[in-house]
């Protein structure tokens, strides 16, 4: 009887977690709309969440195009099929390589930002002062951050891709001569709205899934240092995993819906 | 300080219980705070201050009892309503808890742009901010960022930003807990001001003897989850009884 308690237990904190977390975003849709809108809190969450991120997640893309086209130049000569590289480098950033490895940088970076500011709010009782001075924490803090982390995303993910094509761009440019216009033509020949539509459409719900989490684990952070640190930490990992799991549904209705 | 005419009450808490767990930290405490009276609770690190102050102000649920806020059952309030009436009660941290990513202008706004209902759409917050951080002597302040500000002065901005809202009732969380002496006397002056200024109720949540010495209209001893004594300063510090002895050595 006892093992059963033992093996029960995580699967029942595993599962109050998720029915929170569940009432915690139903939250969400039913404070967006009401008043006050917090304009002023959303654009600086946008421009940290935004702007800040450009230089990580520009690095992260160009690396990324640098080192794929590197890594596929070799094969794809042994077979005679180096005009493809455009081509599938392009379709494999927007379709899967920009989103899912900029969404997870963002866990990294703005998750865990998030998670450790409002865990330290919640700690230092700031979040208390809001909600006792008759105000909405919830509205003020949470809102703004997941609208700012869902519309911010995809612009970041567009971002990533044309720096990682365009470096793609240049070892080709360097190895096999290609031109810029030569380059950006065999891109854009073989890229479909199939390709771009749907890989887009899952970026507003990768935005979603990090702004979400982050604020879940941060405001709901156990008192203490040490809870800030585990509320930072779990928001990453909770999110990678989360994304992964959105980023497998992602494929199979876009293959639902294009095959 | 001298017992004022006693006035209506203006918060009443009955029978209030709340356990965590198998720990019962409030097991039927009573209360009644008047009109323009300071009434100081002292008890043991543990005994349920903060507990019965949260429950007070909606942040943590009671098991059972009642409380009634200028004549309202806040445990039968909605969350807009409950809401409002948090404007007429302001809450003093024990730790400030002023927005550290805010400047103190910014803190004083916050709530005060934020409840037009009470004060409506307010275009030029200044004259407000400032009359406010005058009360606390620290107009100078205006645009430091609580990072900048000793435990004192931050203490103070705290103190200014509950007053911002005009609040009818003022609840302290250990007011002079981890400051020095001398900033300790201070605040508690300050807090006086401000009781006779805007003749403000105040509870004040203490274990500094001291606080209570100057600033107890009337005092309560809570010990194990209950009200063990009552009356003014004077007299607990008179009492036999060993328990109520104990605070005062």
């Amino acid at each position: 009887m006892n093992t059963i308690f033992k093996i029960s237990e995580p699967i029942q904190s595993f599962l109050t977690e998720i029915g929170e977390l569940s009432y915690f975003s139903g939250r969400f849709f039913k404070e967006v709309g009401k008043r006050p809108y917090e304009f002023k809190e959303f654009l600086k969450q946008c421009y940290n969440m935004g702007y800040q991120s450009l230089l990580l997640v520009g690095v992260t893309g160009f690396i990324i195009g640098l080192v794929f086209t590197l890594q596929s130049r070799p094969t794809l000569q042994q077979f005679g099929a180096v005009s493809w590289m455009p081509s599938m480098v392009s379709i494999s950033i927007i379709r899967e390589i920009g989103p899912i490895i900029t969404a997870l940088i963002c866990a990294g970076r703005i998750g865990s930002g998030i998670g450790a500011e409002l865990g330290s709010m919640r700690v230092t009782e700031q979040i208390d002062a809001m909600e006792v001075s008759g105000t909405n924490p919830y509205k003020f803090l949470v809102v703004t951050r997941i609208l700012a982390t869902t519309l911010m995303l995809p612009i970041l993910v567009f971002f990533a891709d044309a720096i990682a094509i365009y470096g793609s761009f240049l070892v080709e440019n360097t190895k096999g001569n290609v031109s810029f216009l030569l380059y950006f033509n065999q891109v854009f020949r073989h890229l479909e709205f199939s390709d771009l539509i749907p890989s887009t459409i899952k970026t507003f719900f990768f935005g979603f899934a990090i702004g979400l989490v982050g604020c879940f684990k941060g405001y709901n952070c156990k008192k203490g240092t040490a809870g800030v640190g585990i509320a930072a930490n779990s928001a990453v990992v909770y999110t990678s995993m989360l994304l992964f799991i959105i980023d497998f549904i992602a494929v199979l209705v876009t293959d639902i819906f294009y095959n | 300080m001298e017992k004022p005419t006693l006035n209506k009450p203006i918060i009443i808490i009955k029978d209030l219980m709340k356990s965590y767990g198998d720990n019962n930290v409030l097991n039927g405490f009573n209360m009644e705070l008047n009109e323009g009276e300071n009434l100081v609770i002292m008890g043991k690190s543990g005994s349920g201050k903060s507990v019965m102050i949260k429950c007070l102000i909606g942040l943590e649920e009671a098991d059972s009892g009642s409380i009634e806020i200028m004549g309202k059952d806040i445990m039968a309030l909605e969350q807009e309503e409950m809401d409002d009436l948090r404007t007429e009660i302001g809450f003093l941290f024990q730790g400030s808890a002023l927005y550290d990513s805010m400047s103190v202008r910014e803190n004083l706004e916050f709530p005060l742009r934020r409840h037009t209902k009470k004060f409506g759409i307010i275009e030029d917050t200044t004259p407000m901010v400032v009359t406010a951080l005058k009360n606390v002597g620290l107009e100078n302040a205006i645009n430091l960022m609580p990072n900048e500000l000793s435990g004192g002065m931050k203490r103070r901005i705290a103190l200014a930003r509950t007053l911002i809202l005009q609040p009818k009732v003022i609840l302290y969380d250990e007011p002079t807990t981890g400051l020095d002496p001398i900033t300790s006397k201070e605040i508690i002056m300050l807090m006086q001001s401000v009781q006779e200024k805007y003749k403000t109720s105040s509870l004040i949540i203490t274990h500094d003897v001291d606080c209570a010495r100057v600033i107890a209209n009337r005092m309560i001893l809570l010990v194990d989850g209950i009200n063990y004594a009552e009356g003014t300063f004077q007299e607990l510090a008179t009492s036999k009884d060993p328990k109520v002895q104990a605070f005062f050595k």
